[in-house]
């Protein structure tokens, strides 16, 4: 099975990789604060983010191109609003509403692609994000590759069926296939999760997913905390004052 | 008289409503004893063992080591049964092996170094220590239900219970799987169609059909009784 490229890359093992997770939690906060407030120099600031993420990602051997493309995927929702500070004739929040979402969604990935899903909860855990919360972020996670598995057997079963490799020229039956198999992809999907959770009740599970990760946070993830928190602090503080 | 382990008394069930998948099915299984379930696709085999740790809940009666099968003792009933599912691609969810099969004796309250012994014991019981830092979907079939029994046996059950648990292995991996299973001291129930795997494993079975049992004996007799060998003519009625 292919499975989610966020989980392949966040097994990696970069300096990055192996950073205490709440090491890389409190950064990405601070970056997510100084982008969210920050109005002067904005394209410059932008830029420079852009950069020390890119900077991560390369130091963690994630592939760039293929992060940044995925970074992409909030655009379109993003593009909305953006379209409608444009219209209402305010074009410099539009693209302030664009940069900050795409930034943000990158800093969110970079995280996610660098550290392992049960490690990042157990880091959530101890900085005591709420347990409900966490619960259902792993649940989400968990019937994310349920359905994504689904998909893929229903894919190949319709490919081994002889389905077209080219899209159907009709975009109506193109649209009426693509419905039908959605629905049927849910139902599946619906009964697998089923299956898991059952699973998941035979052996015990309360309510909490226990994890091995036991925490450690040494000096090197404190230093990296503190130097990867002043980074974007430094960089708005540089770009204010130039511009 | 040997203690039974699990009674279950004129058990009813109906999903959503619809046909009876369970019609008044009586069963009991003592200390030590290893019985086969057989029985058509969809008589109510899988149904009925959903039952013996509350995952499903009907009418009538189910006893687990003396518990009834009620909201109050799930809990203590499932550290005594241990359910190998059909699907090991659905008993498998944390992201390695070893994590998952840690799942079920971190969840019964061991530490963490306790619970990974245990597992990776498990795991060497099942021959497969070698796989417990692997992401569970990069298993094969054969090894997916390797790691899912392993995750059973690291919860030590008093009763294991296998639905279909040679699905996917190769001849040998069954003849692997019969012995080890052969070996291990708890009460067995066995799902399966794989009448040599039964009779190697299990000296009782009973049949089901249209959700009821309607016959048990020694294994070799009720498959005879029901021609339910690949080379056997079938039988003008199974009743």
């Amino acid at each position: 099975m292919h499975h989610i490229v966020l989980e392949r890359w966040s097994r990696g093992a970069s300096a990055l990789h192996a950073r205490d997770p709440r090491a890389k939690i409190v950064p990405l906060l601070v970056f997510l604060t100084a982008l969210a407030t920050a109005r002067r120099a904005l394209p410059e600031f932008s830029a420079v983010l852009f950069l020390l993420l890119c900077a991560a990602l390369l130091g963690a051997r994630i592939p760039l191109l293929a992060a940044l493309a995925r970074a992409a995927l909030v655009l379109p929702f993003a593009a909305v609003f953006a379209a409608v500070c444009w219209l209402s004739g305010d074009p410099a929040r539009g693209v302030a509403v664009a940069l900050k979402s795409y930034l943000s969604a990158l800093a969110v990935l970079t995280l996610v692609a660098t550290t392992p899903l049960p490690a990042l909860l157990r880091g959530l855990e101890a900085m005591r994000v709420p347990l409900f919360l966490l619960t259902v972020a792993q649940f989400l996670y968990r019937y994310l590759f349920v359905i994504s598995e689904e998909a893929q057997h229903m894919s190949k079963a319709a490919a081994a069926r002889g389905a077209p490799v080219r899209p159907m020229a009709s975009s109506g039956a193109r649209f009426r296939a693509a419905a039908g198999a959605l629905a049927v992809l849910f139902a599946r999907s619906y009964g697998r999760a089923r299956d898991v959770h059952r699973a998941m009740l035979a052996r015990g599970f309360t309510g909490r997913l226990p994890t091995l990760y036991d925490l450690r946070f040494r000096p090197a993830d404190a230093a990296f905390a503190a130097l990867a928190s002043l980074a974007p602090l430094a960089a708005r503080l540089a770009v204010e004052r130039i511009g | 008289m040997k203690r039974p382990l699990i009674e279950v008394r004129d058990l009813r069930f109906r999903y959503g409503g619809g046909e009876a998948a369970l019609n008044g099915v009586s069963f009991r299984l003592d200390e030590g004893e290893s019985v086969a379930l057989f029985g058509p696709n969809g008589s109510g085999k899988t149904t009925f063992v959903l039952h013996l740790n509350g995952l499903l809940q009907g009418e009538g009666s189910v006893e687990v080591c003396g518990l009834p099968v009620e909201r109050r003792n799930l809990s203590a009933i499932r550290r005594k049964i241990g359910l190998v599912f059909q699907d090991s691609e659905s008993q498998l969810f944390m992201p390695t092996v070893l994590e998952d099969v840690a799942f079920g004796p971190i969840n019964r309250g061991l530490s963490r170094p306790e619970a990974l012994d245990r597992a990776m014991a498990a795991l060497r019981t099942v021959g497969m220590d070698a796989a417990a830092g692997r992401a569970p979907y990069h298993l094969s079939a054969g090894e997916q239900k390797k790691a899912a029994i392993a995750g059973i046996l690291a919860t030590g059950p008093e009763i294991l219970v296998l639905d279909e648990p040679t699905t996917f292995l190769d001849p040998p991996g069954q003849r692997a799987l019969a012995e080890l299973l052969a070996a291990l001291p708890q009460a067995k129930i066995v799902v399966t169609h794989n009448i040599p795997f039964a009779l190697a494993l299990c000296p009782r079975a009973v049949f089901f059909q249209e959700g009821v049992i309607v016959a048990e004996g020694p294994t070799a007799e009720v498959v005879a009784r029901f021609r339910w060998n690949f080379d056997s003519a079938p039988a003008k009625s199974l009743r």
